[in-house]
Parts: structure tokens; sequence; C-alpha cells
């Protein structure tokens, strides 16, 4: 235990369980409504938003929690109103957003530290107000899915259902929209920029491989994703490797260890081998 | 029973989702008991409503009972989580579809038919008093539309449901439903099937030629 008797190792600690259960919950909904490359775009253009932060020498957290709502709530707003997939408004906003910060950066002397942080995650410097916006944020998005939780999977299995018997379905989705841009911002301080959307999707994704009750595959993914950040947090200090990525790479691991098992319960329950009757999923 | 017929694109959906107050109509206005469907508030409870099947999430992590469940979020229990009472509502729901012993069985398992029925228990677990359904024979074989209109006929008359329902298809759905209206754009006849299928307006709607005995080239068209 001699690894928690750093100051910088504890808000490690602190800040990789709380983003651990933040973006394991957050991802049950991303996996279920296909939001994944939402994610993904809003942690790359998330670091415009961060780069005005640094330029003004404000905490990037708020700027770029700041922007991310914003960016989500227009991909929402565009994507609803503006004729236009939303797959494709993400990906205007993928590259802008991350080219905004880029430009943003190279006006500040000696950038490239700051800008590597950013891009691929710093957890060992957390600082505490950093933990606080963190507490925040956890707090408002666990709040909002534990409150909405029968309205927001009601809405993912069935949106037409749920308008008709008069749930307020647009204001639920922003809702969700405005979660994940901040769960998003508040991972990067972990894993970075690039790697962000990872923990968007892969612990619920495990679960969803695991088990088709939504109870069961909600728990796993939660495991997975404090069971893979502190796992990749440890591993990162004894190794002397990026934590961020460590982190990633122990979710990935999980994933397919997942996937393996979804398998071998194929194998076994259908007889695959002895050529019994062979069930596929069907792609969602 | 109501049967709203016509060719695709006539507005069949879309007529029940301006009854739903889903959209707003261009013109012209909808009443549902009394009121308009942005009015309705509580009355909303009364309407059940079955999308068409290709609307929902395949392959989603919940159970036939969980489905079933979800007919029963309203704007009106906002916020909270199921009630006893309405488990045992969903319960009663499945019963009579005949599924309640697959209750706890994935819902991405069961039947096309299966999961219509489950469906059909989804919409009028908030025991409605108006059920609108779009295409519920859709992709069904014909047995099990045979088991599917019969459920209807016999929910209909045990809890005194008004029923209207959307299809292309003239031949079913015009052994089942006591009144058929059929629309392209603009209603064009409304009657008692045997009225509307030998209506020569009939032809006019479906812009081809329609023979109600094989009934082969509307479904072509359709």
């Amino acid at each position: 235990m001699e690894i928690l008797s750093f100051g910088f190792m504890q808000r490690a600690f602190l800040a990789v369980l709380m983003v651990g259960l933040l973006c394991s919950t957050l991802s049950f909904f991303v996996v279920l409504n296909r939001l994944s490359f939402m994610g993904a775009g809003l942690s790359h253009a998330v670091l415009g938003g961060m780069a005005i932060g640094v330029l003004l020498g404000i905490n990037p957290l708020y700027t770029g929690g700041a922007f991310a709502v914003i960016i989500a709530l227009l991909i929402g707003y565009i994507s609803k109103y503006g004729r236009l997939q939303e797959d494709t408004v993400i990906g205007i906003f993928f590259a802008s957003g991350m080219a905004l910060g880029i430009v943003l950066i190279s006006f500040k002397d000696g950038y490239y530290p700051e800008l590597f942080s950013l891009l691929f995650g710093n957890v060992l410097a957390v600082a505490v107000s950093d933990l606080w916006f963190l507490a925040v944020v956890m707090i408002f998005v666990i709040l909002f899915i534990f409150i909405f939780f029968k309205e927001l999977l009601t809405i993912s299995f069935d949106e037409e259902l749920a308008r008709a018997n008069g749930l307020p379905v647009t204001l639920l989705y922003m809702g969700l929209l405005t979660s994940l841009a901040l769960t998003v911002v508040v991972s990067v301080l972990v894993v970075g920029v690039v790697l962000a959307a990872a923990l968007l999707v892969i612990p619920a994704a495990a679960g969803f491989k695991l088990s088709n009750n939504y109870r069961i595959m909600m728990l796993l993914a939660i495991v997975v994703g404090i069971v893979s950040g502190l796992g990749g947090l440890v591993l990162s200090y004894n190794y002397d490797v990026p934590s961020g990525a460590t982190i990633v790479l122990c979710a990935s691991v999980i994933f397919f260890l997942s996937l393996f098992r979804a398998f071998l319960g194929k194998l076994f329950s259908e007889n695959i081998l002895l050529g019994g009757r062979k069930k596929t999923r069907k792609n969602f | 029973m109501v049967g709203i017929i016509g060719p695709n694109g006539a507005g069949k959906t879309t007529l029940l989702r301006i009854f739903l107050g889903l959209l707003k109509p261009g013109s012209g206005y909808v009443h549902l008991f009394g009121r308009t469907p942005e009015t309705l508030g509580q009355e909303r409870e009364k309407v059940g409503y079955m999308p068409q099947r290709s609307v929902h999430k395949q392959n989603f992590p919940v159970s036939t009972l969980d489905v079933v469940l979800m007919g029963l979020v309203t704007s009106a229990g906002l916020g909270r989580g199921f009630s006893r009472k309405q488990h045992e509502k969903a319960r009663q729901s499945l019963d009579k579809v005949g599924l309640l012993e697959l209750q706890e069985k994935p819902f991405s398992i069961l039947s096309g038919g299966q999961q219509q029925r489950v469906f059909l228990a989804r919409a009028i677990a908030k025991e409605p008093r108006l059920l609108l359904l779009d295409e519920p024979n859709a992709g069904l074989d014909l047995p099990a539309q045979g088991r599917f209109f019969n459920l209807l006929a016999e929910l209909q008359e045990t809890q005194g449901l008004t029923v209207v329902m959307v299809s292309h298809d003239l031949t079913v759905i015009s052994r089942y439903a006591h009144k058929l209206i059929c629309i392209n754009r603009t209603m064009h006849i409304h009657g008692s099937p045997s009225e509307v299928l030998n209506s020569p307006h009939l032809e006019e709607a479906y812009r081809c030629e329609y023979d109600v005995l094989f009934g082969s080239k509307a479904r072509g068209q359709a």
C-alpha cells in the first residue's frame, strides 16, 4: 500500500474511481443508444474548449465542460432540425473542435507538454479542484440517470412509444447528451482526449456480451469500469507506463475476455461443436 | 374495430401519429375524448398505441415483462420507480395475451409472433379505451396473423376497447374489421368492409385495378 503514501497517487486513485464509476454507468446508455460515435466526437471536440481555458489561465475543465455541453446540444439540435444525419454533424464537430484546440494551444509558449497531457491524460497531475469538479459532475449525472432510469430505458428501446405516452423525450435526450458531454470532459483528466471514448463504450459493451438482462449488464459495466481503472493505475505505477493508455488496455482485455466467455457460453449451451442448433444474435 | 387501409405513402401512419399528437395536422383538427391530442393530459392514459414493428431496437437486454412494463412509463409517473401495482398490471396484461410463462425470458429470443403479442400486452397494460395499432400483422405468417386477430377480437369484447388499426393488407383486415376507411392523402371511402371493397372508388384510391378475391395486385402496389 506504499503506492497510496503519495498525495498525488491518492488523488489519482480517487479520480480513477470516480471516472470509472461515472463512465461505466453512462456507457450503459451510450451502448444502448448507439452513442459511441457521439462520445468519440465530443471527447475530441472538447480539446477546443479546454485550450481556451489553458490560454486564459482558467481550469480547462470548466471551459471544456461548457464547450462540450454546447457542442453536444448543437449536435442534437442540428441533427434534429437541420436535415443532416447525426453522424455527419458529429464528424464535422469532431475535427473542427480538435483543430481549434491545436491552433489555440500553439499560441502558448512551450505548449507541447500541455497539449500532450490533454491528448493522453495525466491522472498523476490531478488537482484537488479537479476532484471537486469531478465529484459534482458525478453526482449530477448519476442522479439524473437514477431518477429517470425507466424513462431513459423506455426511450432507448422504443422512442415512438415513449413519445406517444407523453414522455418529454427531447428534454430527456438533451439531458443525456449533457451528461455525456460533462462525463467526456472529466474522463479527459484520466485518459485524455484521444482515449476518453473508450471508457464510454467498453464497460457496457463487455456487460452486454455477458448478459441480456439490463440490470446485470449495468452492474457488470460498473465492475469493468472500476476494475480496469484501478487495475490500470496500479499496473502503470508498477511498470512505469502511461496510466491512461494502460487503463484503456485493461478495459479492452476485459472486453475480449467477455467476448471469449460469451463465445464459450454459446458453445456449451448450444453445442455448436456437436452440430446443434445455432442461434445468431442479430446485430443491434 | 376500425380498419384504416390505403396504399404506401397514403398517410395511414401519419394519421395515427396525428391522433397521438406526435404530428400536427397541416389543416383541420382531431379530437380524442373531447380534447385535442396536445391537451389530452390525463386522458392520454386512455390511449394505447402499438407502433410499427420496425421501430424498436433489436437485441435489447430486457425481459418480456420489462417490455410490458414500458407501456406503463408515462408522463404521470415521471422520475418514480415502478409500483407493485404496476408490476401486477403488467403481469395481468401479459396473461391476457397468453404469454405470462415467458415473463422472465429475454425479449430478444421470442419469435416474431410472440413479440407482437408482447407489444399488444404493452399497449393494453395501462387499460386504454382506445387502441391504435400500426400494421400489427406485418411480418407475421398467416396462422400467427389469425391468432393475433382472434386475440384482438377477444380483448375488444372483454375490455370494451375501441380498436383502430392501420394495414395495407386488405384481405386480412377486411375479415376482422367492422368498418373500413380507405385513405390516400384524403379519405376516399368509409363504411362496412363489404361496402368499401365493392366500391368503385377503391380502385381510384389505390390507383390500380384491385381484385378483392385474389388481392394480388393491390398487395404488389402497397
